[in-house]
């Protein structure tokens, strides 16, 4: 039944009967030759990586970063949205009340920990932090010697931060919109309490 | 038969005195509320209750022009109930006559969104860091009959925190939506009142007397009554999001009252008590000793492995190498005399896990004597609420006991069942061989101990190390209340079954396992196998030996004596 059912469908085409041109070869190898040294001729694109470094699309899905407030505080507010989200289980936090001089804060991330090699950076955490805290960037040669030395804790993705903000590669999806109540005080932090 | 009608649906509320949120609750609708509770009085402030009533006269309906809080309206014969949510009604009842020009449910719903739209114009919609954001009823609501969008436009109010409301709980002013539950439980069942309301208007504040903190012992159940975020335990602030939370029902081991809670789990630590509603054990509410006494399960204080002691010193031994040895000690003091061995059950043990444990102890000999463990007693019964001088006011409406134990009734019953009569720990007398079942959260003192004569062959099964413990030759960890599952027979000889809620420490068997291992039982020792065979043995407890029953708590021991 199968078998005449896939005979029935299937179509058989004869292959090209080949005329003297093409029996001949050299016009198609002269074609070939044509394309391999027009190339000679225009913009390399080869990047030499890694003596040469590629500069990622803006919304490139690399390295987290903690996002720092304007007083430099980290923006995020221990909501556990990102860990609840995250699909690979990668994110540990301890939440806390915030300290007595954070002005406008309740609660911040006592740590912050995210295993790098288990994320499997699908972006989640960020679509889903309602302060814009957490941010993937475009810092793709991730490295270590070790797993430990990949689990990345407050102090370092803060400092991931500090060091996209210099380099002036903030991923495009900072500002990207209009940000939520909570993101705007924790932004600007206005006294609330 | 009195007949309601809610959203067109027929349903007898017999003899009761209900009102319509109640009413539409017997009908499967649920009637959104924020202020009115079933155990406190009304005061119809929320305004979220709002519903549309009318009255079935002649097979035609009139219906009030207004809408009306459903916590304020009684029903009668004839009361036709119509919610905000007519248009989710079973669609199988016929639909009542109504006027041409009404449309049900039209005013009840924009009622609904307009209130939530009213509570929502200061709240602080800092969900994120609000520790009731999933089981808020504020988001669920708004998620249900609100509107998506504020159209607030103005700046919010941003009263001032109150983390000084009192020791245990904290107070945040700008998420209040003025329902004043806790106001009113301070009044109505602790009766202590410290809590009140202050300005006018849209700058109404809870507050408490200058110098006058909340603090009572059933202060944490305003945290439980506040339907929104504003009233926080420091206990569980910022601990946990509540979703990861998983919820087992369970009894509270604090004392002879056996109060239902909810216990709330995360990866077998305990985080959080919540009362559960249970009219035949303790009504709504819980005291404070129980709902943050469950602090014991998590210490790390607790015993985790099984010990034996050698020349003065404890030192760790696997189960199977350490049963063999004390079974034969065991059978060795029997066989010299079993009259002078005696098995020591708690009254933290659970129902199930002392009969285990008579029978094991019998199987050994029929003359091996039982006994009832130290019984805890603190102070005298306290009950509320209290007038202004702390006297307590009848009818009592809440009351922490004395005993503090859970099941002194039901270990006495085994007792009783097994040798006739309860000795208790005291009365032991001379002893070859002591085997004491513990589970003691609060450890044995020295002087529950005085007048006994310890035996050389002391084994202890406890939570924590006491003068007892210290004095065992075979030391075994227990398991907390939490991490087993049995029955509790309360001050007034009402069983409650409950579950597991968390595993115990890695190295631990439960009394129970540690009874069918000494009984030569072989396999895991299951609660409910047991509970079949009190079932049988007791016929007061007969409704045991249905799961689903013993859920509910379905059986009460006829007491002897009271």
């Amino acid at each position: 039944m199968s078998t005449t059912r896939v005979e029935k469908d299937v179509k058989w085409i004869d292959e090209p009967k080949l005329g003297l041109f093409e029996n001949l070869y050299l016009p198609i190898v002269f074609d070939g030759l044509k394309t391999t040294i027009s190339h000679l001729f225009t913009r390399k694109v080869t990047e030499s990586y890694p003596e040469q470094e590629p500069t990622m699309v803006p919304n490139y899905r690399g390295v987290h970063r903690l996002n720092r407030d304007t007083e430099g505080r980290t923006k995020c507010v221990a909501c556990y949205m990102c860990a609840t989200a995250c699909p690979a289980h990668c994110i540990d936090i301890v939440a806390a009340p915030a300290p007595a001089d954070w002005v406008g804060r309740e609660k911040y991330p006592e740590t912050f920990v995210i295993d790098e090699l288990r994320c499997i950076y699908c972006g989640m955490c960020e679509e889903a932090c309602p302060v814009d805290a957490i941010e993937l960037t475009t810092l793709y040669d991730l490295t270590g010697l070790s797993r430990e030395q990949l689990i990345f804790d407050k102090e370092k993705l803060l400092s991931v931060y500090d060091q996209t903000v210099k380099a002036g590669t903030d991923p495009v999806r900072t500002q990207s919109g209009n940000l939520g109540p909570a993101s705007d005080t924790a932004q600007a932090g206005v006294p609330k309490a | 038969m009195p007949t309601v009608f809610v959203n067109d649906k027929p349903v007898e509320i017999g003899t009761r005195k209900l009102n319509c949120v109640q009413a539409a609750e017997l009908a499967g609708t649920e009637v959104p509320h924020y202020c009115w509770h079933p155990e406190l009085s009304v005061v119809a402030s929320c305004r979220m209750c709002l519903v549309e009533v009318g009255e079935l006269k002649d097979g035609k309906v009139t219906m009030q022009p207004k809408v009306v809080p459903g916590c304020q309206t009684p029903v009668k014969d004839g009361t036709v109930i119509v919610t905000g949510d007519y248009a989710k009604r079973d669609q199988n009842v016929a639909p009542l006559s109504y006027d041409a020009n009404y449309k049900p449910a039209d005013r009840a719903k924009k009622s609904q969104a307009d209130t939530l739209e009213g509570l929502l114009i200061n709240h602080p919609l800092d969900c994120p860091v609000c520790d009731k954001a999933g089981e808020c009823k504020l988001q669920d609501y708004s998620y249900q009959f609100g509107r998506s969008e504020s159209r607030m436009i103005d700046v919010k109010n941003t009263p001032a925190n109150k983390p000084g409301l009192s020791s245990k709980i904290t107070l945040f002013t700008d998420r209040c939506i003025l329902c004043t539950r806790c106001v009113r439980f301070t009044r109505e069942i602790s009766g202590t009142a410290e809590l009140l309301v202050v300005g006018r208007g849209h700058h109404e504040e809870i507050d408490v007397f200058p110098g006058r903190p909340l603090e009572n012992k059933l202060s944490g159940n305003v945290v439980d009554l506040c339907p929104v975020g504003a009233l926080g335990s420091k206990d569980f602030l910022y601990t946990q999001r509540v979703w990861y939370l998983k919820t087992t029902d369970n009894v509270c081991s604090g004392c002879s009252t056996g109060c239902s809670v909810h216990t709330d789990t995360n990866k077998d630590i305990v985080y959080r008590l919540r009362a559960r509603p249970n009219p035949d054990a303790q009504g709504h509410f819980i005291c404070d000793e129980g709902r943050w006494g469950y602090h014991f399960t998590n210490s790390p204080d607790r015993f985790t492995k099984p010990l034996t002691k050698t020349d003065g010193k404890f030192s760790h031994t696997p189960y199977a190498e350490m049963f063999p040895k004390l079974k034969a000690d065991i059978v060795a003091a029997v066989k010299a005399d079993a009259a002078s061995v005696v098995v020591v059950l708690s009254p933290f043990l659970t129902v199930e896990e002392a009969f285990q444990w008579a029978t094991a102890a019998k199987s050994w000999d029929k003359g091996v004597r039982l006994a009832l463990g130290p019984v805890p007693m603190v102070g005298v019964d306290d009950s509320y609420p209290k007038d202004v001088k702390g006297n307590p006011v009848a009818p009592a409406k809440f009351v922490i006991r004395a005993e503090k134990c859970p099941n002194r009734l039901g270990v006495e019953m085994v007792l009783q069942h097994f040798q006739g009569s309860v000795t208790p720990f005291a009365g032991i007398g001379a002893t070859t061989a002591v085997v004491f079942v513990g589970g003691y959260p609060e450890p044995v003192t020295a002087e529950a101990l005085t007048g006994v004569v310890l035996p050389d062959l002391l084994v202890v099964q406890d939570l924590f190390t006491s003068p007892l413990a210290k004095a065992a030759k075979y030391l075994l960890p227990g398991t907390s209340n939490f991490e087993k599952d049995g029955t509790f027979l309360n001050h007034a000889g009402y069983a409650q079954t409950f579950a597991r809620a968390a595993n115990p420490p890695k190295e631990v068997r439960s009394e129970l396992q540690v009874a069918c291992d000494l009984a030569g039982k072989r396999g895991l020792a299951q609660a409910s196998a047991v509970r079949k065979d009190l079932a049988k043995t007791f016929p007061a407890l007969a409704a045991l030996a249905e799961p689903k029953a013993a859920a509910k708590g379905a059986a009460r021991l006829e007491l002897q004596t009271v």
